[in-house]
């Protein structure tokens, strides 16, 4: 972890000299910490972010220095890009357009992909198609309602999704409440970064290909684990998936924020 | 620093939305003072939507799409939600919204040697209780059938298994027998919580365990 930050730090501290000229009078640039204003927001198009991507070139080695994938240089995370997204869409630049400009349409889109998986979740958890098709609609509401909410450097669309479905779940299940953690937002000046964001974004997606291939009796029980079926103490310790690199992610941004914070 | 943390096992649990209202308020606290578990919790957040992502689509209700939007359009104009930042205070949110404030709020009830506690109101799966254990002062000899996490929110208690400080989660199975002794320096102040009644060693204890409820 303290590599990557001191990576981080680097990669800082090599952008462009217009965005650093930017930004010195502001921060200093060896601590790094200020979130970058242009990103995500003024993001229209999905090739956008990798244009970004592509004129920071040690963004790539950030990547690689908190995913351990020695070796692999920048193709390798061209490489993900190019496959990531197999529809085309980027789903954070769509929440942002549904937070930023109340866009039906980008909603729309966000509805076609998200709410039939919402509802296949919640009725393999064990609704019946009805309450199901309630829980769904009220997150997809959700959805709307708190896309300010949303910080695409520490989960993916789907992840936050989940996380909405997951809570709606417990009240509307099991009627009880969910104690939720104390929130580290990012407040209204600043911007996720849009580098941290698509870094996450294909971890996130390689985590999907890596569960694709795990051995079925071990995928299916953390199927069980999710679905409900096991009880904290039947839950094995070990998933035999890559989670240490998506939790060096999260933990980066987390030290962002809480430096921004101070 | 925090050095005890919570197992891969209960932050799947967290993540999946499994574990008893009284575990996911102390995992939640434990979250709130510790990065290091928020950030491994969000791994596991990405694992559970990887999965509901790749579930295989189900059928809408025709009128899904607009029944949506007539549900954000009904809505009563609401303030938009603000996140849940930290109220100053030794009690990190979650446990706040459960006790109606900060320390001054809570309704102590003393269980005898000068220990104090104060049960919160969640489903009856598991109990999550306050504890206030006088600087120097132990918890009696107990044991346990299910899981006992204790969370420490001030001072530092010691017990067989290690010194637990402020933050520090102690996860207690079956096989712990444990007297947590608070630290001389300042009164302890912990979240516990258990899916099954602890198990005290000597008489007096078990005589008054119904009721005390602990």
């Amino acid at each position: 972890m303290n590599l990557c930050f001191f990576v981080s730090k680097q990669v800082y501290a090599q952008i462009s000299e217009a965005d650093e000229k930017e930004f010195q009078d502001k921060i200093d640039p060896t601590l790094c910490v200020a979130r970058k204003p242009y990103m995500f927001s003024g993001v229209k198009t999905v090739e956008a972010p990798r244009a970004r991507h592509a004129t920071r070139p040690t963004a790539g080695r950030d990547t690689q220095a908190c995913d351990g994938d020695k070796g692999q240089g920048r193709k390798g995370v061209k490489t993900v890009t190019q496959q990531s997204n197999q529809d085309g869409i980027d789903w954070a630049i769509v929440i942002a357009k549904v937070r930023d400009e109340q866009d039906k349409v980008a909603f729309k889109s966000l509805f076609d992909h998200f709410a039939p998986r919402v509802k296949a979740f919640l009725m393999r958890s064990g609704a019946d198609a009805s309450l199901a098709e309630e829980c769904t609609q009220e997150v997809m509401a959700t959805l709307w309602n708190k896309a300010h909410l949303f910080d695409p450097t520490r989960a993916s669309a789907a992840t936050w999704i989940f996380t909405i479905a997951r809570n709606r779940k417990i009240d509307a299940f099991r009627k009880q409440r969910r104690p939720e953690p104390e929130d580290l937002p990012w407040g209204p000046t600043e911007e996720p970064d849009q580098a941290d964001a698509l870094a996450l974004q294909q971890e996130s997606e390689k985590l999907g290909e890596a569960i694709a291939s795990l051995p079925a009796k071990q995928k299916e029980l953390i199927e069980k684990a999710y679905f409900g079926d096991l009880s904290h103490s039947e839950i094995a310790e070990q998933t035999g998936l890559p989670l240490g690199t998506i939790k060096s992610r999260i933990r980066l941004a987390l030290d962002r924020l809480r430096h921004a914070m101070t | 620093m925090i050095k005890h943390h919570l197992s891969d096992a209960l932050l799947m649990a967290y993540s999946a939305g499994t574990l008893p209202e009284a575990f996911n308020l102390t995992v939640a606290a434990h979250i709130s003072m510790c990065d290091e578990c928020r950030a491994r919790l969000g791994a596991f957040d990405t694992l559970g939507g990887a999965l509901m992502d790749e579930c295989a689509d189900v059928a809408l209700s025709q009128d899904s799409f607009e029944a949506t939007l007539a549900r954000i359009n009904d809505a009563p104009e609401q303030p938009k939600a603000q996140p849940a930042i930290r109220a100053k205070g030794v009690l990190p949110k979650p446990i706040q919204d459960y006790v109606g404030g900060d320390l001054e709020a809570v309704k102590w009830r003393p269980v005898g040697m000068g220990v104090k506690q104060a049960i919160l109101p969640t489903s009856k799966d598991a109990t999550a209780r306050l504890l206030f254990i006088p600087a120097g002062a132990a918890v009696p000899d107990h044991g346990h059938r299910g899981t006992e996490l204790t969370l420490v929110l001030q001072g530092a208690f010691s017990d067989e298994v290690d010194h637990f400080g402020a933050g520090d989660i102690e996860i207690a199975n079956e096989e712990v027998d444990h007297t947590p002794i608070a630290d001389i320096r300042e009164d302890c102040i912990c979240l516990a919580a258990t899916d099954a009644p602890l198990r005290f060693r000597s008489l007096i204890p078990r005589i008054a365990q119904p009721f005390l409820r602990i």
